[in-house]
């Protein structure tokens, strides 16, 4: 028997939601003891910060330029490069329960095979030749609409509490903009959905029950994937005890004062300005009838509070599992992979959700490795810049097979000596929007602790123009040295360093066909 | 306003993929739904997910070759113009071009998308190999 292999990812969580990550609210006992037994990430970026660029990352162990998934709304090529395909092949039995989104999720015509496998209920198309290598695929998003398992599930049984979600988009269609809570704050909810039939529990309940339904002695790769603590902010009210959002300190890099807040966005590429003033959306990820800067300190705590709790259910969740995996006595064999796809802004300089702005609020993200206890690898933290790209080559080391021609980038490594040996010296990060003619793209690179963001010619900026942050004496990101000619050096190497390193875009980009 | 435009070339003449795609009654052939109806200006299709379209048919000009239609009775949807295109490029070659107009602006994307998939079957269908 081989080592099994647990990837779980979040949606949208940051960097410092965990306890092992210095975070102080939610309690994340689960996560915080692979972090303790495992090797940790300080500086671990996604090479896209929204999900379905993301998430193809992670499955194809190639950059952005390369799968070609650009945006949300781009699907991945079904025939594109999977590491489920490859570990099934070497006889690993193979699953993806909870959130896919590899293709989109606004399918009217059911074009996509994860949205037509939900509708018709089915877990695998072709068992001969499994959607990109899953032989098990149950499938959720963030609530009750749409095709996919969770919502058929929930419908089936539970009919009464589908409208107990927030309801995501508008009569438009539009990201909903309508605010709840106590404050009003965008996509916050009360939802008395019970905990039980909530969508973190579920895919814990699905895991758990795909992972019995193995026989013993099968070697397993299970991606385990939660749709929180993504918007919209909804978890269970029953739940909500559990923190009190008026006790919560405002975010460190929360900037109360307007004045010095707006100063520091003029300081950036001006699509920040632009977004915080409403005037520019240049993508489909927040309520585009939402203004920034009409957020108030209370709906900043709020906002967190509902992202702390839904971020204890998922430890809980975790626990579950694991507790599951020990029952079958295949604990001193697993691996457990935790990251997730990306950030999350939660208040950081006066804004929520995400977009084109690549600072750590959005790249820093939590990664940890828990390696199987049989391998004898020692707990470490590593601050080498690392990447997503890194998960596709990982996973097939796991596994004992040959790192595939297709992936771009080395495996993660098990301490920080091994970080230099293996050449994580950069990690890179890529931005294209054009929704209607709002065109933003960025190329962006983290290595020595600075992180250089490049302008392409776009709605709002033109190429020559970017950002440069000094992440050891401006941890926060608040002074942009771009234009600073004492480092304009440090500057031209940095983006010759990226230049080198980030692969050429197949051009013309493919097409969006939807939103999101 | 959404606005979306696919197009592609197909290695025929514009007479006879116009003859194709001119047919309102044909769509179901090569657009990826699962039916479609027509009674005289009107037209009636039915998307993979259950969802019908009532659409008015406002051009079907031969001489053209165009093809426009609204999608209307909608509650969600408040504007729409589709547009179909062949233009001949040479003899054997033509310019098949699918273009909608629509608010919710959204929605445009996964009709863009399926005119895609679309083009691409009748790319299939009509190129001369």
């Amino acid at each position: 028997m081989g080592r099994k292999i647990l990837f779980i990812t979040t949606d949208q969580q940051r960097y410092d939601a965990l306890g092992c990550n210095g975070g102080m609210i939610a309690r994340t006992p689960t996560i915080d003891a692979l972090s303790k037994n495992g090797i940790t990430f300080d500086r671990a970026h996604p090479q896209n910060v929204v999900c379905m660029p993301s998430r193809s990352t992670m499955l194809t162990g190639q950059h952005v330029a390369t799968h070609g998934v650009w945006m949300n709304g781009v699907p991945l090529p079904e025939d594109a490069p999977s590491i489920a395909a490859d570990l099934r092949a070497t006889g690993y039995a193979t699953a993806l329960i909870g959130k896919a989104h590899f293709e989109p999720l606004l399918d009217p015509f059911l074009r996509f095979t994860e949205n037509r496998m939900g509708a018709h209920r089915s877990t695998n198309e072709n068992p001969n030749d499994p959607h990109r290598g899953f032989d098990h695929m149950e499938l959720a998003t963030h609530g009750a609409a749409g095709a996919l398992h969770y919502s058929q599930w929930i419908r089936d049984n539970h009919p009464e509490a589908v409208l107990n979600y927030y309801r995501v988009l508008d009569n438009e269609l539009q990201v909903n903009a309508e605010g709840g809570g106590d404050t009003k704050a965008p996509q916050v909810h009360v939802n008395p959905i019970p905990t039980e039939w909530y969508h973190t529990e579920w895919v814990a309940q699905r895991t758990i029950a795909w992972l019995e339904s193995l026989p013993a002695d099968r070697d397993w790769f299970c991606w385990m994937s939660f749709p929180d603590p993504h918007h919209p902010w909804d978890p269970p009210a029953s739940e909500m005890h559990r923190v009190r959002w008026q006790d919560l300190d405002l975010p460190e890099n929360y900037i109360a004062n307007s004045t010095t807040r707006e100063a520091v966005l003029d300081d950036k590429l001006r699509h920040w300005r632009g977004w915080y003033d409403g005037t520019f959306v240049s993508n489909y990820e927040a309520p585009a009838r939402w203004v920034p800067a009409t957020l108030t300190q209370d709906q900043v705590r709020e906002v967190n509070a509902y992202t702390h709790v839904e971020n204890e259910l998922i430890d809980e969740a975790i626990a579950k599992v694991m507790g599951a995996i020990e029952s079958r006595g295949w604990g001193n064999d697993l691996d457990v992979l935790y990251t997730t796809d990306h950030g999350e802004f939660q208040g950081d300089f006066g804004l929520l959700f995400k977009g084109p702005y690549h600072v750590d609020s959005l790249m820093r993200l939590p990664l940890i490795w828990r390696p199987a206890p049989s391998a004898n690898i020692a707990p470490a933290r590593v601050s080498a810049p690392v990447g997503h790209v890194s998960l596709a080559a990982t996973f097939a080391h796991i596994a004992g097979i040959a790192q595939p021609s297709y992936v771009e980038a080395p495996r993660l490594p098990i301490h920080q000596a091994e970080a230099e040996q293996l050449g994580h010296e950069r990690v890179l990060t890529e931005w294209d929007s054009v929704l209607f003619g709002k065109i933003v793209h960025l190329r962006t690179i983290c290595r020595d602790n600075w992180v250089c963001t490049a302008a392409l010619d776009g709605t709002m900026s033109k190429a020559g123009e970017g950002e440069l942050y000094d992440l050891a004496h401006d941890p926060l990101q608040h002074v942009n040295r771009w234009d600073d000619p004492s480092i304009r050096t440090l500057r031209d190497d940095l983006l010759a360093d990226m230049w080198d390193n980030l692969p050429s875009q197949n051009l013309p980009l493919r097409s969006m066909d939807a939103p999101v | 306003m959404g606005t979306v435009r696919r197009y592609g070339f197909v290695e025929c003449d514009a007479d006879t993929v116009w003859a194709f795609v001119g047919a309102p009654e044909r769509l179901h052939e090569w657009f990826p739904i699962t039916s479609c109806r027509v009674e005289g200006n009107k037209r009636w299709i039915v998307l993979a997910a259950g969802i019908t379209f009532e659409e008015d048919i406002v051009t079907l000009d031969h001489d053209l070759r165009r093809f426009q239609y609204k999608i209307v009775n909608n509650p969600l949807i408040t504007f729409h113009l589709g547009t179909v295109d062949v233009i001949p490029d040479g003899p054997n070659r033509c310019l098949l071009m699918y273009s909608t107009d629509m608010d919710p602006e959204v929605l445009a994307l996964p009709i863009g998308g399926a005119a895609g998939v679309g083009i691409a079957k009748v790319k299939e269908m009509f190129d001369r190999k």
